[in-house]
């Protein structure tokens, strides 16, 4: 167990090196139009040049990546180009309202899938043919579509709910609970549709396994053998389907912040992306890829301690 | 011409006649997919956009960014903007049909880069194998792994907007999905062509594997392009909606981002891009979905209702003969048993009217080959046959119809009705340890307590064989051997004490020596406990060592049952004979 974890440990950092290299290289690859989109368009070749090298990008890239990873150690991102507030106080300030919705939206697709999915692969008939019929809706229908179609309803047309805006907890909490009803909805339906889906089928795939049969011979109540045996087999494959489910949520989510002007990380990505604050969204993309990574290494260290057999080598 | 070449040719018409049976299927595939109302309408659909984004100029109203300022917020239907006015007093339906054009030039992107680079990089993987296949292997696990939206966005610094570029990497990240399901067809496609060509040459062709495997790979790939294009018009209108696209030129997402804008003013502005959008890429995965059923055929088995159940249920008893009554000295008592799965519109009948009786204190043979109904026949009287089977007939046991009665199952389940599985290591929980697994089912059918349970099992343990048990009560499946597997498995059946058992193949997946221990164990179970018991075995061997009576399965009937030094001695079936021959001639050898 201890190697295993400790080599999922070591991809995991690998992967965070490697993407944030390729995402810094990208993003950084052009010093001159960096520059020129901070000083704007009416800037002379000399102001730009002077800017470029100001903010040290005329250093080599691998340099420049190599001081941001320095940085990272230390606890520092670097500070907007516009601001010049640390990215690490940016990200601070909008982390709690991506998190409420991230967490919210995780928790809740998690428990609406099982339960749907198993549902559906042990009763069949109707639960299993609505369930075939949301999801293909689901999978379809951009999040961020169904949001706009909740805001036309709930809020212009019903005036029940908020169509914009975020109450911090410490504030309201029964106001923070409504600004995150639509958002969450919004992206429930897609989650919940691909994950129950693939709940049902690992739900499946277990229940047509021989020691379920040899269990039912021995009389072991229906139940039992769908919540004890079966749910304790799925779980691995579960495990993993929710971790790849927040890649997919997270996109979700930065349109949904969008849609509600919700000030979270998503929507600090998008604006600073428009503005053209590099150091900004290099802080963004890093939060985003290191909950991934993070999750994604949780959930497959819970799934190999469910299975005795990776647990025990 | 040199050997190599004839040896070539002579492969040929294998391939020749493959390709024309591959064409008569795609021929076939094709009527089913004209004949599909929901694949056709799908493809309508899409036709009909494709016409509209290349005739945009003929079919727009106006022009893209015309504005009149007169119209500003014009509701849908109010005036002679359509679909109304946005923001800006530009009309919404032809801005709609403008932008198709970027839609349909962002898919053609998307799906050229994708496909291209995911179906070359699976190719190559599933061809050269070694470092080429894990290199590419492990790249397709970092690029899935990836944020995508959150990386488009970002990229978004670099590039400008500049939706086809950002497509064009959105292609890149996608392309794993192909990468993977061609490197899949590749291997499997050469696992099965290489054992086929080195049959009838003697050479592995390169070549002929790879026709294969365009063809094979074609159905996939179509299928998944549908899906690809669903999400890349979902993302290209989210980053679009984002205000990431270039503002100059209409897009679904920007049009919609503009209406967004004013929902207060004009809600209704809202309502014809964000039905466009969904609808399209509803469109595409109902396409996907159609596609599939087309292209390839699903062997899910279709669950009927209960009305439709019980039909079948009288359908298969009302033909032939009335049903014998059930033997009364008999213990167990089956009579006209028929099993059926549901099979397209119609059935499968697997079991045709069998009788089968099981004594006390008396060991029944049940043999023949695999697939002659046997194992069915076992799970019918547990109740344990699979959701879409229908069984039908009569089964007494002890004086009570079970069949078809949950509640007297319940009661014989596993409690004076038990089971012994074939397979030992897959008939065991693989999360549970070896006593955890007994403790259920001991406590499923008796009101014991845990500890008890426990002081049972460990002797029962004992009883069969196993060495230490303490130390096997706490291992898991794994850490068991296939012997002591099928040991546990048996303790697992006469731990509540059951009257009659019925063993499927009990020693069929073991060792010849531990065979031989198991069979003798059972034979031991049976002297103490009298109890009566069914063997499932396609080996005359087992029949002639362990059983007192015999019943002889061929195709889902019992064509000979009786006394087995009868049935050696003189068989009364043709059938019969032929086994005892084959038997004999494998002896002799």
């Amino acid at each position: 167990m201890l190697r295993l974890v400790v080599r999922r440990l070591g991809s995991a950092v690998l992967l965070t090196l490697v993407v944030t290299m390729a995402t810094y290289f990208l993003v950084f690859s052009n010093g001159p139009g960096i520059a020129r989109a901070i000083l704007g368009k009416e800037a002379t070749q000399a102001t730009v040049q002077a800017k470029v090298v100001e903010l040290g990008l005329d250093q080599p890239v691998f340099t420049q990546y190599l001081h941001w990873l320095g940085g990272l150690l230390t606890g520092s991102l670097g500070r907007s180009y516009f601001t010049q507030e640390p990215i690490t106080t940016m990200l601070a300030t909008r982390v709690p309202v991506t998190a409420s919705l991230a967490v919210i939206i995780l928790v809740l697709t998690a428990v609406i899938s099982i339960l749907v999915g198993v549902a559906a692969a042990v009763k069949g008939g109707w639960i299993d043919r609505v369930l075939q019929f949301v999801s293909v809706l689901g999978a379809a229908v951009p999040g961020f579509i169904v949001a706009i179609l909740l805001v036309l309803t709930f809020a212009v047309g019903l005036h029940l709910l908020p169509a914009t805006g975020y109450v911090s907890p410490t504030v309201s909490v029964t106001g923070w609970l409504s600004a995150l009803v639509l958002p969450v909805l919004a992206v429930l339906v897609g989650s919940v549709g691909g994950a129950a889906q693939q709940f049902r089928g690992a739900v499946a795939d277990v229940l047509s396994q021989d020691f379920v049969r040899t269990l039912r011979s021995r009389g072991v109540a229906e139940r039992r053998i769908v919540f004890v045996h079966v749910l304790r087999s799925a779980a691995g494959p579960g495990l993993t389907i929710l971790g790849l489910q927040t890649i997919g949520l997270l996109g979700g989510v930065v349109l949904i912040e969008r849609v509600f002007a919700l000030p979270g990380v998503g929507d600090l990505t998008v604006s600073t992306a428009l503005q053209g604050d590099v150091p900004a969204v290099m802080g963004c993309v890093l939060f985003t890829i290191v909950v991934v990574v993070v999750v994604n290494l949780l959930a497959d260290i819970a799934a190999a301690w469910l299975n005795p057999k990776a647990r025990q080598a | 011409m040199s050997v190599e070449q004839i040896t070539a040719t002579s492969v040929d018409p294998e391939v020749g006649g493959g390709a024309v049976e591959t064409r008569a299927r795609r021929a076939s595939a094709l009527r089913r997919l004209v004949r599909n109302p929901m694949a056709m309408t799908c493809i309508v659909f899409l036709a009909a956009l494709v016409a509209v984004a290349l005739l945009a100029p003929v079919l727009a109203p106006y022009d893209q960014n015309l504005t009149r300022v007169d119209l500003t917020n014009a509701k849908p239907f109010s005036g002679p903007f359509v679909l109304g006015g946005d923001s800006s007093g530009r009309d919404i339906l032809s801005r709609l049909i403008w932008a198709s054009r970027g839609t349909f030039l962002a898919c053609v992107v998307v799906l050229v880069v994708s496909v291209v680079i995911g179906v070359t990089a699976g190719l190559a993987a599933g061809f050269l194998g070694g470092w080429t296949d894990r290199v590419s292997g492990w790249l397709s696990d970092v690029v899935l792994a990836l944020p995508g939206t959150v990386l488009l966005i970002a990229l978004y610094t670099v590039i400008g907007p500049s939706i086809l570029i950002a497509m064009a990497v959105f292609g890149l990240l996608i392309a794993p999905s192909f990468f993977r399901l061609v490197r899949a067809v590749v291997t499997q496609v050469r696992r099965e062509l290489y054992i086929d060509a080195a049959r009838v040459s003697g050479l592995s062709d390169l070549r002929i594997v790879f026709r294969h495997v365009l063809i094979a790979v074609r159905a996939p790939v179509i299928i998944q392009s549908s899906f690809v294009l669903a999400a890349g018009i979902g993302i290209q209108a989210g980053l679009e909606f984002l205000g990431l696209g270039n503002p100059r030129e209409a897009s679904w997402g920007g049009i919609l981002q503009t209406s967004f804008a004013s929902i207060y003013q004009n809600p209704g502005a809202v309502v014809a891009p964000t039905v466009l959008i969904s609808l399209t890429t509803l469109v595409l995965v109902l396409l996907g979905n159609a596609l599939r059923d087309v292209l390839q055929v699903t062997a899910a088995p279709r669950q009927l209702t209960r009305r439709q159940r019980t039909e079948l249920r009288d359908r298969l008893t009302a033909t032939a003969t009335p049903a014998q009554a059930p033997a009364r000295d008999a213990l167990l008592s089956v009579r006209d048993l028929h099993i059926a799965y549901p099979n397209g519109d119609d059935h499968t009948e697997v079991v045709h009217g069998i009788d089968l009786d099981v004594h006390r204190g008396v060991i029944h043979g049940l043999v023949g080959e695999s697939g002659s109904g046997k194992s069915q026949t076992v799970f019918s009287v547990l109740g344990i046959l699979p959701r879409e089977a229908v069984a039908a007939g009569s089964i007494v046991f002890d004086g009570t119809e079970i069949l078809g009665s949950d509640a007297a199952l319940r009661a014989v389940r596993g409690k004076r009705i038990a089971y012994v599985p074939q397979e030992p290591m897959s008939n065991l929980d693989p999360t549970l340890t070896v006593g955890q697994q007994l403790v259920v089912g001991v406590r499923a059918v008796k009101p014991i307590s845990r500890r008890a349970a426990r002081t049972d099992l460990l002797g029962l343990l004992a009883r069969v064989g196993i060495k230490d048990p303490t130390a096997v009560f706490d291992m898991y499946p794994h850490e068991i051997s296939g012997g002591m597997a099928q040991r546990v498995l048996i303790t697992g059946a006469i731990a509540a004490d059951p009257d009659v058992i019925l063993a499927d193949e009990p020693t069929t997946a073991l060792d010849v020596t531990i065979q031989a221990d198991v069979l003798d164990l059972l034979r031991e179970i049976r002297d103490e406990r009298g109890l009566g018991m069914v063997l499932v075995t396609h080996n005359l061997g087992v029949v002639a060592d362990i059983c007192d009576t015999v019943s002889v399965m061929r195709g889902g009937h019992i064509v000979e049952t009786g006394d087995v030094r009868t049935v050696f001695a003189a068989p009364s079936h043709p059938y019969t004979r032929e086994l005892l021959a084959a038997a004999t001639t494998a002896e002799v050898h």
